[in-house]
């Protein structure tokens, strides 16, 4: 089959990566390596209040005890946690005001990444479009948030964690940690110390945040690690619908993504987090380069028939070790994990979610879809667990893995565990092979081979492709064409 | 329309076609009948493109243009449609999604401009009736659930919509009630046209009750060993292949 041959080459010549550009800006950086001193360097360079600091100090304490995890089914060279940078910002005036005093380039940066910063962009979208609410994150500094008066009207706040630890800090002190408790895990105690920024939300009672929140995180220094944070807290009866974008560089060396985001649900509040992640997942033939994202997102459906959602698109990373979960506490809470998880080239991806049900009628959701090419190794990882108090828990777990070619890997690693007698948990999973017979039928009828790839993968995600908010449904198809060209052939 | 010459095809290096000659022309329907294991889904696979059939010597052309070099899409694009014996199914992708994708990839690749959302569903209701389909089955999955029926139905739709010159019909009586096979049948007919030609592959003269073929072959060993007109049909029925076979 030359022309397919050749189609492949071609677009696999397009394929590069297409968020690998450096923006060159002034950057102002920490010292090389990680000790006491370096936490108390991003703590000052943040300004913040004594009782940060003090939290950040004890982490990094606990931190130096702990070991990296090794169970996820996932191989790298040991990182060298003293040669990389943990602060990095663009230099800047003192906290722009306004989008004017924001450095062009960034601007520029961020019109790259087709991100809708500025606001006329979003309003000069479709009639009736919804609007975003955006905080762009660059390397450790939230640069900008849009739409602040607008959602302060409603009595929404929307910031940079850095902000919100300096004007909101009885929300932040009551809340930082009390999801994802500052020693859970070797990354999530790591970034509890060094955590550059991230963002805040805040919801007040009965309150329906009136447009999509969303954070753009970049990671753009060499050598630098990101450790955003966010805090998401919605409070009695309130909504939002939440999601993130990310890309970085193309860099030969592997770059520490280890985030956490922890969402707090009150009674009858409703959480919809959505993840769109495309961090740069090294060179395809080498291996070379890419993000570890080692990332700990962590719901707590604290108030009764409270409910969280989460959604991800996850297309890029060398290694992604994530499982958003949901800790269902009140009593008839519910959570929801959709999941798409490409790998291709080199890549590895663990990641799945847990379902902790605590409380009485509390239910969940699991769809999770992992797709392997090239020699790619997908794993999916769950746990759904019911305690002796979660009576009447219900559980539905569907994982479907898909593999396109010869060479590549999908493994399931469902743990179920029920402790009291009274819970019905489900599980359906499949692995198919990405048929020959169906890529000739679908050929047969005129489409071309690559066509026929993305039409048969998105009817194989779609039941989590429109879990996502609409407009954002779109950009991950296409993330996930991207992201399969040049698979097959 | 489609010509045939000396084809010889294999797979896995096992010689399926051995020096196949056919040709059937523009407004014509031509029936291929054989025993089991004769090379007849091989030669509708062969003369599709797909995967994994090497052909070895001889030509097949479609107007005198070169099928064999063309990829399955491309030879799609020129106006070849296969019924497919076993109808693939497609989860997640709606029929008429599926539909509309494939009738636009073949309009992009003959430059023309891609059909309007209005003009394509006008169509398909208009065809879906024809066919006796329920509209909104074209909503669902394509295939996925369908009974062999309405699977075989829905090739006859496609076919119906992609609107194609040179048709193969690989068994599809097969799996059809009577109802069925009279509407599936009625939708082949609706397509016979001067500028037309189909290939209908059954192992049964029941089919060709319905589609009237202007010639019918007997496709044994992988070579035709005899031509006639429609009454070949029901002298094979009678007697069977067993002379043939021997011919062969």
């Amino acid at each position: 089959m030359a022309a397919v041959k050749q189609t492949v080459d071609h677009v696999r010549s397009l394929e590069k990566y297409k968020h690998g550009f450096v923006t060159d800006i002034d950057q102002e950086f920490a010292p090389k390596g990680l000790n006491a001193d370096i936490v108390r360097f991003i703590s000052a360079k943040k300004d913040e209040p004594e009782w940060m600091l003090a939290w950040r100090l004890d982490a990094f304490e606990r931190w130096l005890a702990m070991d990296e995890p090794d169970w996820a089914k996932i191989s790298f060279p040991r990182i060298d946690y003293q040669d990389a940078y943990y602060y990095a910002a663009p230099k800047a005036k003192a906290g722009p005001k306004s989008l004017d005093e924001v450095d062009p380039d960034l601007l520029e940066t961020y019109k790259k990444l087709g991100i809708p910063l500025r606001e006329q962009e979003v309003l000069a979208g479709v009639e009736g479009a919804p609007k975003y609410a955006v905080d762009a994150v660059f390397d450790s500094v939230s640069v900008v948030t849009t739409f602040k008066k607008e959602l302060a009207q409603a009595g929404v706040i929307f910031c940079s964690m850095s902000e919100a630890i300096r004007e909101h800090p009885e929300l932040v002190r009551k809340h930082l940690g009390s999801v994802v408790p500052v020693s859970d895990n070797y990354f999530a105690c790591l970034n509890s110390a060094v955590f550059s920024d991230g963002s805040f939300v805040y919801v007040p009672p009965g309150v329906r945040c009136p447009m999509e929140l969303s954070t753009y995180f970049r990671i753009n220094a060499e050598n630098s690690g990101q450790f955003e944070r966010t805090l998401i807290i919605a409070d009695q009866g309130a909504y939002v619908s939440y999601l993130e974008g990310c890309t970085a560089p193309m860099r030969d060396e592997n770059q520490l993504h280890a985030a956490v985001v922890e969402l707090v649900a009150l009674d009858d509040a409703e959480i919809k987090y959505s993840t769109v992640q495309n961090w740069y997942p090294g060179d395809p033939e080498t291996g070379k380069g890419g993000i570890y994202n080692f990332v700990t997102k962590r719901a707590d459906c604290r108030g009764d028939r409270s409910k969280v959602s989460w959604t991800q698109v996850e297309t890029g990373s060398a290694i992604t070790w994530k499982y958003p979960s949901c800790v269902l506490r009140g009593e008839g809470s519910s959570g929801e994990f959709y999941s798409i998880a490409i790998t291709n080239g080199r890549q590895q991806a663990d990641t799945g979610t847990k379902m902790i049900h605590l409380g009485p009628n509390t239910r969940s959701r699991i769809i999770s879809k992992g797709i392997s090419a090239g020699k790619s190794t997908n794993t999916y990882r769950g746990l759904v667990s019911a305690h002796p108090k979660a009576r009447g828990a219900r559980n539905f777990t569907q994982c479907d893995s898909l593999l396109i070619g010869k060479t590549c890997a999908a493994h399931t690693v469902p743990y179920i565990e029920a402790r009291n007698g009274q819970s019905v948990f489900e599980h359906e999973a499949t692995t198919t092979r990405l048929s020959e017979d169906q890529l000739f039928y679908a050929m047969q009828r005129g489409l071309s081979e690559e066509e026929a790839v993305q039409l048969l993968v998105n009817g194989f995600v779609k039941d989590v492709l429109q879990e996502l908010p609409m407009e954002f449904a779109v950009e991950a198809q296409k993330l996930v064409a991207i992201s399969l060209e040049g698979s097959v052939g | 329309m489609l010509s045939v010459k000396d084809l010889r095809a294999e797979i896995d290096g096992k010689e399926i076609l051995k020096g196949l000659s056919l040709d059937v022309p523009a407004g014509e329907v031509h029936a291929i009948m054989g025993p089991n294991g004769a090379g007849k889904s091989t030669l509708s696979y062969v003369l599709t493109g797909r995967q994994g059939y090497d052909v070895t010597a001889g030509s097949a052309t479609l107007d005198g243009e070169d099928l064999l070099v063309l990829e399955p899409n491309e030879r799609a694009a020129k106006g070849v449609f296969l019924s497919f014996q076993y109808p693939l199914e497609i989860p997640g992708v709606p029929a008429l999604t599926f539909i509309r994708t494939a009738l636009n990839a073949q309009r992009k690749a003959r430059g023309e401009p891609e059909i309007t959302a209005p003009e394509f569903l006008k169509l398909a209701r208009a065809k879906a009736a024809e066919l006796k389909i329920d509209f909104d089955m074209l909503k669902r999955a394509l295939n996925v659930g369908f009974s062999g029926g309405e699977k075989k139905r829905m090739e006859i739709l496609q076919m119906a919509m992609l609107s194609p010159r040179f048709l193969i019909l690989d068994e599809t009586d097969s799996g059809l009630d009577i109802d069925a096979l009279r509407i599936v049948a009625d939708g082949v007919n609706a397509l016979r046209g001067p500028d037309r030609a189909m290939l209908v592959i059954t192992h049964y003269q029941r089919l060709l009750d319905y589609i009237r073929p202007d010639r019918v072959h007997v496709l044994s060993a992988g070579r035709i060993v005899a031509s006639g007109g429609p009454e070949l049909a029901l002298e094979l029925e009678r007697d069977g292949y067993d002379k043939y076979a021997r011919a062969a």
